[in-house]
């Protein structure tokens, strides 16, 4: 009588079957798609891909110094810049640092508040090149958490960071002479719940 | 709801055919036929057509590119976007306008359309020995939610795009940041929504080829005695299923941080304007596989049945397919070499994309040692398919040139890409959708074509896309950037030359409409099988145009019949 009653009952059983497979598959790649969000996010935060910086402990910063008596030095340069729409003042305190591998390092950052309001910042931040985000550890730092500054308000933020003696181990950095230590404020946002990693104490209304 | 389906009383099978019968009362009335179509030759038949107007429209945009490129300094432009010749900005946005809405409708408004669902829908059910496609009403589905995405991706021009004028100016890629707060307004909605439709219409095509090939295969066809078209299909349909969803899933993020104060490609909240990248090309490169691989088994059936030889390899010509489909989806970030990646992730993709160039390599010498010791004849459908050969060759070889994460940091988002992806494309797919068109025109109409106006149409469109592109390849190797609509004195000859291959190229088209025009007016009639003992596939057995109803009584291929003849034995 039409098209679709040619089909016997046992064909149309089996298309009907194998049409739902084929959408059930199309639907778990969607699944996968969003499930990227928080996959590659922990990706590059477990293999330093794209420059992401491992977070240490003081005792892993300690084991680092004392394990291997590292006589190579290597260069920091320091990076800051703002996203458009933030009215900071930001910049390091120094440009470039010279730090034994394996032992630890202080640098600053001077941030301001140009407005007549409180603005909270959050900063996002990666080192260039990228193999070197796997060795580049901080023990603090103020990209840790969220920054309010009251108007008018200057601090000055320390990161606490060393480099791990092992990149003297890897063919693809070893001969790398400087590392890039960037860092970008952007007005803070809530963040999405996938990235629950990024703790958020509260959230600036103003934006 | 009346449907086709429901008001149709099929007649007697009428094995005639020819023109007469094409009318005959037992079709649907005009509105129930093509508005409400569940039949896979009206539906095939409307995707066809749409492809070739969505095809204008983009073609005619790619004009207006080469009008503004053909001199230094901007002509045109600033007309189009209502302004004035001052105005360097909206001259900019128009431009950026220009080159999303023909990426966009020449990707999935043109070729997909008219490789997929055109000749797909057509000619699957009838390869196969199948009455229809499995699910004929989602079919219907599936080509209303590609017009409508369409005119979604029209109406984007209509509308704000960001501060400075209408239309989505975000390239086919709509990178983020870009995307999100770069162009806050409603056309990149428009534009992204457009996207959904039309991927939504590809998801159920997809899901409808895979279970008809599976499920509704003639008895005695096993799937190593389908046509290589069907294969093509086959791999096609599993690449648009799997890839297809990552596009979903990145533009909805994109719409939400857009509107609805998600932070997934925002790094203030947290996100990664770089993750966008990967989830686009973990789409996108499978995505120029899916345009491409239909062409494939056009091509393998095209030099089959005009060398009058089965296909060199028919077994590694399937599997090639599937290779390339399968390393196509472990590639992608060679379209992002220049994002930072380190040496070892560029490594890997590079080895990767080289990979692919051994399965292709194995379907190019396949053909060429298909027409080996063949009885050749140069019709129509060959010289675009020998065409095929060598220009998608051409663009192969660029693209392992292009494939080195080293060459490319220099190439990158150069003429030379441009060169390279038209080379596959613009020559590659839309060759092969000539060569299928030929070869099927008759066979879809029941008419023939003018063989001298196809062969002067090949050699004008071929000589018209070389004059645009090889050029090309020459400006970006001297480092002339893409997506600019203005450029020094140095880059002008070229340029120049260029845009009068587009001219050139043009006027080949307008061969292609009187062809057309005269096989429906004059044309002769076309037998059962024009093109001779080479064609043996079973639509070449049923009447031409085929019965409204074909394959009441289902073909039987015998277990002797391998696949040098996809025909029941007594054909």
């Amino acid at each position: 009588m039409s098209a679709t009653t040619i089909l016997d009952q046992e064909t149309a059983r089996r298309n009907a079957q194998t049409g739902m497979i084929a959408i059930l598959g199309a639907l778990a790649m969607l699944g996968l798609g969003y499930a990227a969000v928080p996959l590659y996010d922990l990706f590059c935060r477990v293999t330093g891909f794209a420059g992401t910086t491992q977070v240490a402990t003081e005792a892993e910063a300690n084991a680092a110094a004392t394990a291997i008596g590292t006589t190579r030095d290597i260069s920091i340069r320091f990076d800051a810049s703002l996203a458009r729409d933030m009215p900071w003042d930001f910049r390091p305190t120094q440009s470039t640092d010279i730090v034994r591998i394996g032992q630890r390092d202080i640098a600053t950052y001077v941030a301001k508040n140009n407005t007549d309001k409180p603005i909270t910042g959050t900063a996002t931040f990666n080192v260039e090149p990228w193999q070197a985000g796997a060795y580049f550890n901080k023990i603090q730092c103020f990209c840790f958490t969220e920054q309010t500054l009251q108007p008018g308000e200057e601090v000055t933020m320390p990161v606490l960071y060393f480099i791990d003696p092992a990149i003297l181990e890897d063919d693809t950095i070893a001969d790398v002479e400087q590392i890039t230590l960037s860092y970008t404020f952007h007005r803070a946002k809530e963040p999405v719940e996938t990235a629950p990693d990024r703790q958020k104490s509260s959230s600036d209304q103003a934006s | 709801m009346a449907t086709t389906a429901d008001n149709f009383v099929p007649a007697p099978a009428a094995q005639t055919g020819g023109p007469v019968d094409d009318h005959h009362d037992h079709k649907p009335s005009f509105f129930a036929r093509w508005f409400m179509s569940t039949n896979h030759k009206d539906i095939g038949s409307l995707y066809l057509m749409f492809a070739i107007v969505a095809g204008i429209i983009g073609g005619a945009m790619s004009g207006v590119m080469r009008m503004e490129l053909m001199e230094p300094g901007i002509q045109y432009l600033w007309w189009f976007a209502g302004s004035s010749p001052e105005d360097i900005s909206a001259a900019g946005h128009m431009w950026n306008v220009f080159i999303t809405g023909h990426g966009l409708i020449m990707v999935f408004f043109m070729v997909m359309p008219a490789m997929i669902g055109g000749f797909g829908n057509w000619f699957v059910p009838l390869m196969i020995g199948a009455p229809d496609m499995a699910f004929p009403r989602m079919n219907n589905i599936s080509f209303w939610l590609t017009v409508v995405g369409f005119l979604s991706l029209l109406f984007s021009l209509f509308v704000p795009g960001n501060s400075i004028g209408n239309g989505a100016g975000v390239g086919w890629t709509v990178y983020a940041p870009l995307s999100t707060t770069g162009a806050p307004g409603p056309a990149v909605d428009f534009a992204i929504f457009s996207l959904h439709l039309a991927g939504a219409g590809s998801i159920l095509g997809a899901t409808n080829f895979i279970t008809t090939i599976f499920n509704m295969r003639a008895p005695g066809m096993t799937l190593h005695k389908m046509p290589l078209f069907v294969w093509s299909v086959l791999v096609t349909a599993f690449l648009l299923l799997l890839a297809l969803p990552v596009l979903a899933a990145a533009i909805t993020m994109l719409l939400t941080d857009r509107n609805f104060g998600t932070t997934f490609f925002d790094p203030a909240g947290g996100g990664d304007p770089v993750l966008y990248q990967h989830l686009f090309w973990f789409f996108g490169h499978p995505e120029v596989y899916i345009m491409i691989l239909p062409g494939f088994g056009m091509i393998s059936q095209i030099i089959a049945t005009f060398s009058r030889k089965p296909v060199f390899g028919y077994l590694g010509m399937a599997y090639a397919m599937v290779a390339i489909g399968v390393v196509g989806f472990i590639v992608w970030a060679h379209h992002m070499y220049t994002v930072g990646l380190d040496v070892n992730t560029k490594m890997y993709f590079t080895a990767a994309t080289m990979v692919i160039a051994v399965p292709t390599g194995v379907k190019i010498f396949s053909w060429i040692a298909t027409m080996w010791g063949g009885s050749m004849e140069l019709k129509s459908p060959m010289v675009w398919a020998l065409g095929f050969i060598f220009l998608f060759t051409v663009g192969g070889v660029t693209g392992v040139v292009l494939a080195n994460g080293g060459i490319d940091d220099n190439l990158h988002d150069t003429y030379y890409v441009v060169a390279h992806f038209h080379y596959v494309l613009s020559m590659g797919a839309v060759f092969s959708l000539f060569a299928g068109f030929y070869y099927w025109f008759p066979k879809m109409s029941g008419k023939m074509h003018s063989e001298l106006l196809s062969h002067l149409h090949f050699w004008v469109f071929f000589i018209g896309v070389n004059v645009i592109f090889f050029p090309q390849h020459f400006l970006g190797m001297n480092g002339m950037p893409r997506r600019y609509p203005d450029y020094p004195e140095a880059f002008a000859f070229w340029n120049y030359i260029s845009s009068i291959g587009y001219m050139i190229m043009a006027a080949s088209m307008l061969i292609f409409f009187v062809n057309i025009a005269y096989a429906f007016l004059a044309g002769k009639k076309a037998a059962n099988n024009p093109w001779g003992e080479g064609a043996t596939t079973l639509e070449w057995t049923l009447t031409s145009p085929p019965p409204f109803h074909q394959f009441e009584t289902l073909p039987v291929i015998e277990d002797h019949h391998d696949y040098h003849d996809h025909r029941p034995a007594t054909a």
